[in-house]
């Protein structure tokens, strides 16, 4: 990748973009990944509201699923869910 | 009360692809309290981990204005924001109603950022100012703090053949901040989101400067499994090591009162930094922890009693 | 046209205080030192009189006094502070941050001695140790010139090809605390003069965000202070522009320095702020009986105008500059080094020596200045400096 030259970018080191880390992809650090099951799910969204991501998908106060490009596997997730295995599971990589 | 439902309709202040490790408390505390904001919100963050690892030049997980200048200061920074927001509101350039948050750890707040932090609160700028207290200097390498509980090994009260980790018993800075007589002070553990959510709408809504002090726990500094991380803050509330309180205009109000206390060995049993105090010959250090823990406890529920009275 | 001014007698600092006036900032965050203190007594009562609308910030120190500054500047405000000594040592970590955000924050600096010995009088020791932050630094003779300088500032540090802050230096009582006859411009001509500041990124643009202060690894590090030091050389023509367009609403002409007597002068004192103006009189003096000697006066040092000032000296034979601040380098003060520096490549040199004088506040008088212009000439007779470093006033 060739990076930009210094009279291109942006003056004082400042950053005038919004979230743009969602193009860096942390999901890669992962040794173990959560696995959704949406059967057992009852979206109660405790798995949104302690993700440090946020890697939970969440639509219209549903969850989605996981954000895999950006999950690091921490697992409190699935620690936290209270349908425990039957919603979500930690499985290697 | 608001449910998470109502919650994950906000809008999400921190983006995803930041480089806090797996399991990091501080993003879950800052995910919570800015959602409290509702409106046009401008975060100051110290110098630490949340810092660095959300602006890694040429990304920034930030979704809305931010600024960090350097380590001792974002209160201070902080200030002239708000103080900018009066002037160019007054002049005509800015019309929206805007928030002020300032995030800083435990090293940007209770050390090298209290003379700033007191300064800025004493001068009362309506701003809501969080510690996200992670108990050590972690972006440096796990160093002790003021806010680093007695006993705990890090590399600078590392546990040796004469020592048994931190001697000193954390400053207790709610309370110190509570003494600046400001509008809002409070104490909040991410394990307990609603109550969290609730302190910081106060705090945003708070007529001045507010203070909230955020437990934030560190897998890697507190050597614990990093799906453990609600777990632990949950047990420093149970066990009274963290208790979750508010003070509104000097009247204390404890928000939650364990039904059964626990003992803050099983606090304690959950984190590596503490596993040496296990081991014969320092009994008498958790003994001495667990008074300290009882007579903080005491005395908030006596401050209670005394300041609604 | 006539020029409308208005003659006053005011101290150094009231004079300054004035010209933060009518600048009438946004936010001034700023900490009481001795000698700057009148300046934030004199705007508090401003504020307090409803002369300005300025949201004053009284911190609990300089280190907040420049932090609160940059993030009010940040914000989009015009946003000033001022100090001195021990209060610029104390913010100097925010000075690199203040110009490495690319802020135009304007600071009257009053200079005095750094501690230790403790001491409340002038020397530079406190702005030359300011020199690498990256802050353009302009040094005012008088009163006159501080009120015009800070004025002038505010427009340098604003504009677009610059963005840097700026440091207007004056020496601390002898300009500060001493009452001058000046001249102020009418309220509306500073107005006009110093115009609306339009920021190019603030923290109140929530449509599209900024991230002020990131994490900037060697990646693209080097870049960032690449165009730092483009925008220190194109300050160099700004400051000129600025000045032309000052001298058509003041009648009063700045450029990188002041020459007294220096088109023929063989023999050439190089001094700051109110010194020069005792070395005046003595050229005054000695020209009357003859002598080809004269003065430079720099009025910016930062950027340094290396080539101008090599220019300004060509003729001379003989050149001392009095440094009023130690470097511990052995090598004499920063001004002599820098500007002995700019002279590598020309093809011809004058002889240089230093003085180091005036530390603490220590009065240099004409017999003083005379004793320097003694030693030039001995030097010119004899082809060789016979010392490149002095003491000028210390007794032995
Ligand atoms: C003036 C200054 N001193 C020291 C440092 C080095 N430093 C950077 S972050 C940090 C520790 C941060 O600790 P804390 O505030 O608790 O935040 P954490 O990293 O734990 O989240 C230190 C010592 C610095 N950046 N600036
Ligand atoms: S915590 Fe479990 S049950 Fe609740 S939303 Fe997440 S996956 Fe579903
Ligand atoms: S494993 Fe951790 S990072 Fe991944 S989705 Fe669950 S809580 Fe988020
Ligand atoms: S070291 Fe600790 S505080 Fe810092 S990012 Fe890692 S887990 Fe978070
Ligand atoms: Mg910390």
């Amino acid at each position: 990748m060739s990076l930009k030259g210094y009279k291109d970018l942006p003056e004082g080191g400042v950053i005038p973009e919004r979230g743009n880390s969602v193009l860096y992809k942390t999901g890669e650090w992962r040794s173990m990944k959560p696995v959704y099951y949406p059967e057992g799910c009852v979206h109660c969204l405790l798995c949104w509201a302690f993700c440090p991501e946020p890697a939970i998908k969440v639509e219209n106060g549903r969850m989605l699923g996981i954000d895999y490009d950006h999950c690091k596997g921490c697992g409190i997730c699935a620690r936290e869910c209270p349908r425990k295995e039957k919603a979500l599971q930690m499985v290697r990589e | 009360m608001a449910s998470l439902k109502e919650l994950s309709a906000l809008p999400e202040v921190l983006a995803p692809g930041h480089r806090l490790c797996a399991g990091c408390g501080a993003p879950i505390v800052v995910r919570m309290i800015t959602r409290a904001a509702k409106g046009p919100l401008v975060v100051a963050n110290a110098t630490g981990c949340l810092e660095v690892s959300t602006t890694i030049y040429p990304y920034t997980s930030w979704n809305t204005p931010w600024i960090h200048t350097a380590f001792e200061n974002a209160a201070a920074t902080a200030s002239g924001v708000e103080a900018a927001y009066h002037a160019l509101k007054r002049r005509g350039k800015v019309d929206k109603d805007i928030n002020i948050v300032v995030f800083g750890g435990d090293g940007g707040t209770y050390d090298i950022g209290f003379q700033s932090l007191s300064g800025a609160m004493e001068r009362n700028h309506k701003l809501v100012y969080v510690c996200y207290d992670n108990g050590a200097y972690m972006n440096t390498g796990i160093q002790r703090s003021s806010a680093t509980p007695k006993g705990a090994n890090t590399t600078t009260s590392p546990v040796g053949k004469v020592s048994y980790g931190k001697r000193e018993n954390r400053k207790d800075l709610t309370e110190i901040m509570a003494a600046h007589n400001i509008p809002y002070a409070a104490q909040v553990s991410p394990s307990h989101w609603n109550d969290l959510y609730q302190k910081a709408e106060k705090a945003f809504a708070a007529n001045g400067a507010a203070f909230i002090n955020a437990f934030a726990p560190c897998p890697r500094g507190w050597r614990h499994d990093t799906k453990d991380t609600i777990e632990i803050c949950r047990l420093a509330v149970d066990t009274c090591f963290w208790p979750l309180y508010e003070v509104v205009d000097g009247k204390y109000r404890v928000t939650y009162k364990p039904r059964e206390k626990k003992p803050v060995t099983e606090f304690l049993k959950a984190q590596g930094r503490f596993s040496h105090l296990f081991q014969p010959g320092n009994e008498e250090v958790l003994e001495a922890i667990q008074k300290e823990v009882d007579r903080k406890w005491e005395e908030l529920l006596k401050l209670e009693e005394l300041s609604n009275s | 046209m006539a020029l409308e001014t208005k003659q006053v007698a005011m101290t150094g600092n009231e004079a300054v205080a004035n010209a933060i006036k009518q600048i009438n900032p946004d936010v001034i965050a700023a900490y009481p030192i001795t000698p700057q203190t009148d300046i934030v007594q004199y705007y508090s009562s401003f504020v307090a009189d409803g002369q300005v609308d300025t949201q004053m910030v009284t911190v609990e120190s300089e280190h907040s006094a420049m932090s609160a500054t940059i993030g009010a500047s940040a914000a989009g405000a015009r946003a000033m502070t001022a100090t001195s000594s021990q209060g610029l040592a104390l913010m100097h970590e925010m000075l690199h941050i203040a110009s490495g955000f690319r802020l135009p924050i304007v600071m009257p600096v009053v200079n005095r001695a750094v501690s230790a010995p403790i001491n409340i009088h002038c020397d530079h020791s406190d702005t030359m140790a300011a020199l690498t932050t990256g802050w353009l630094q302009i040094y005012s003779e008088n009163a006159q010139e501080a009120y015009d300088n800070v004025i002038q500032a505010m427009r340098i540090a604003e504009d677009p090809r610059v963005r840097l802050p700026v440091m207007v230096c004056y020496d601390g009582f002898i300009t500060s605390h001493a009452v001058e006859n000046l001249f102020l411009l009418p309220d509306e001509t500073v107005k006009q003069f110093v115009g609306e500041y339009n920021p190019k990124h603030t923290l109140f643009d929530f449509d599209s965000p900024v991230t002020f202060g990131p994490l900037v690894l060697p990646d693209y590090f080097s870049e960032i202070k690449a165009q730092e030091a483009d925008a220190m050389r194109a300050a160099k023509e700004v400051i000129l522009e600025i000045a032309e367009e000052f001298a058509k609403i003041s009648g009063r002409k700045y450029g990188y320095y002041e020459g007294y007597h220096l088109e023929d002068a063989e023999r050439v004192i190089v001094v700051l702020s109110s010194t020069a103006g005792t070395a005046k009189e003595v050229v005054d003096e000695l020209r009357a009986q003859g002598e080809k000697v004269g003065l430079m006066k720099p009025r910016v040092i930062r950027p340094f105008p290396a080539e101008e000032f090599v220019k300004a000296l060509s003729g001379a034979k003989v050149v001392a500059v009095m440094d009023r601040a130690e470097t511990f380098s052995t090598q004499g003060g920063q001004l002599f080094t820098e500007l002995r520096a700019a002279f590598y490549e020309a093809p011809t040199k004058p002889l240089m020596r230093n003085y180091i004088f005036g530390l603490g506040g220590r009065d240099t008088t004409t017999a003083e200045i005379r004793r320097v212009f003694e030693d030039l000439k001995k030097d010119q007779e004899r082809g060789s400096v016979d010392r490149k470093v002095t003491h000028l006033d210390v007794r032995v």
